[in-house]
């Protein structure tokens, strides 16, 4: 099996490369990589993201012909897909960090700064935090609710459709952390740093 | 709900570990990879490297550290010392470092926290202040605490806020090494003038200390000799925590 971490030079991913390495231990093949067709030929597709929401959406366009091959890949082909923090988010049809900026639109929805009810609640929200699981993801496979995941976002993502919403956490607000809708998946905390429980997440993914 | 995290800090000189723990069951205790490893599997909620190696030409033994550790650890790790400049942070990075502090640079040009956190993202930018009380506040040191440069703690966190600096680390040059607690005042004071989260550092000594710098607003609390010589495990913190109703990570 092929899993491919697309690499579109936004931000810094080797702790997501070093994770899914540790998990796929040579059973798995892990590519990192913006060549299209490896990501066509892939058989999961990992979209981290680190960043502005801006940046991130930037750097997907920077490279001729890749949203149009992850889109073919997520929603054509409906092959699996995981987005990691800012990977998540883009899922959006909109996003309001640093200037109003389109989205994939996958997942009908915005992206907005956190409120932190006038300077209550520090931003960003860094640290761990519970999540609780509201929908039986295949990714939450054996992880219990209010398990502990690491985050570090000052942006969330707020769906449409809260039937997409697979676990939230509370910070400020109830904040949607991970979304499910048919092959597509998405973590606002990042798993490749929530110790063994975060692998355990990445794990599950791999073996969909 | 957001938990406060406990973050152990290893001394790191020409790629060893200085001051470290010393459990009859490591293999070699001047391993950074091996005593970064022991601390994640007990709890830390992060790892902090502090490179004081001196000379230049060993500098490049931290990024060695870094790409194993983070190939071992996952949990987040933060690196500090001797970070000058965009590149450093970027070679940081791609080492497997998922925070870099910047004491000195930041001081002496505020830019480089400005474009650092746009280009890599403000949840990687520690800024790291060393503070000494002077009169009726703290003055800013730089060099790993050797030079003064008559600038106020306070408007510098305020500053490097506005830089778009993700976390402060503020350590207390009159505490630090002496294990009689943090400066409270100095942590209070600063935490309550920015909006970013507050790392604690210098002077931890007991369990009391760690609950006292979370107490007086600090998001987490850095501590070095109170985990090296064993006196506590991440556990025993933690565990201690909850018991004065402080949310931690067990």
């Amino acid at each position: 099996m092929d899993v491919t971490i697309v690499d579109y030079k936004s931000g810094n991913i080797s702790s997501v490369i070093n994770s899914f390495n540790e998990v796929a231990k040579g059973k798995v093949n892990i590519e990192v990589t913006s060549d299209l067709n490896k990501i066509k030929s892939s058989d999961k597709v990992v979209l981290p993201g680190q960043g502005s929401f801006k940046s991130c959406i930037d750097g997907l366009n920077s490279i001729n012909g890749l949203v149009d091959t992850l889109s073919e890949f997520a929603l054509n082909n409906k092959k699996p897909l995981l987005g990691i923090c800012v990977g998540l988010q883009m899922f959006a049809d909109v996003g309001y960090e640093e200037v109003e900026t389109k989205g994939l639109g996958w997942i009908s929805g915005k992206v907005s700064k956190i409120d932190n009810q006038n300077g209550k609640y520090k931003l960003p929200h860094i640290g761990w935090n519970q999540i609780n699981i509201v929908k039986d993801s295949k990714i939450f496979k054996d992880i219990e609710s209010n398990s502990h995941m690491y985050f570090v976002h000052s942006y969330e993502f707020i769906p449409n459709d809260n039937s997409v919403t697979a676990a939230t956490t509370d910070y400020a607000s109830n904040i949607v952390c991970a979304v499910e809708k048919e092959n597509i998946f998405g973590t606002q905390f990042h798993p490749e740093k929530s110790d063994k429980l975060g692998l355990k997440i990445i794990n599950n993914f791999i073996n969909l | 709900m957001l938990k406060n995290r406990i973050i152990p800090c290893l001394d790191v000189k020409n790629g060893r570990v200085v001051k470290g723990i010393n459990f009859v069951d490591l293999k070699d205790a001047g391993d950074p990879v091996e005593q970064a490893k022991i601390y994640s599997d007990g709890g830390a909620d992060e790892i902090c490297f502090l490179d004081i190696t001196a000379s230049n030409e060993n500098r490049d033994t931290i990024y060695e550290v870094v790409e194993k550790t983070s190939k071992k650890c996952f949990v987040p790790l933060t690196v500090g010392g001797g970070v000058r400049s965009i590149d450093d942070i970027n070679k940081l990075l791609n080492c497997g470092a998922d925070k870099v502090s910047i004491n000195t640079a930041a001081v002496q040009n505020a830019k480089v926290v400005e474009d650092s956190s746009r280009k890599f993202g403000s949840q990687c930018i520690v800024v790291a202040i060393d503070a000494k009380r002077k009169d009726d506040g703290w003055e800013i040191f730089t060099h790993g605490g050797r030079n003064p440069t008559g600038i106020n703690a306070l408007e510098f966190a305020s500053k490097m806020e506005k830089c778009g600096a993700g976390e402060l680390l503020v350590t207390s040059m009159d505490k630090d090494g002496t294990q009689s607690g943090y400066d409270i005042e100095l942590i209070n004071k600063i935490s309550s003038s920015v909006n970013i989260p507050v790392i604690a550092s210098g002077g931890a000594g007991t369990l009391d200390h760690l609950a006292e710098g979370i107490n007086y607003g600090a998001s987490a609390v850095l501590a070095a000799s109170i985990f090296h010589y064993g006196k506590y495990s991440i556990s025993d913190c933690k565990k201690y925590l909850a018991t004065k109703d402080i949310p931690v990570r067990i």
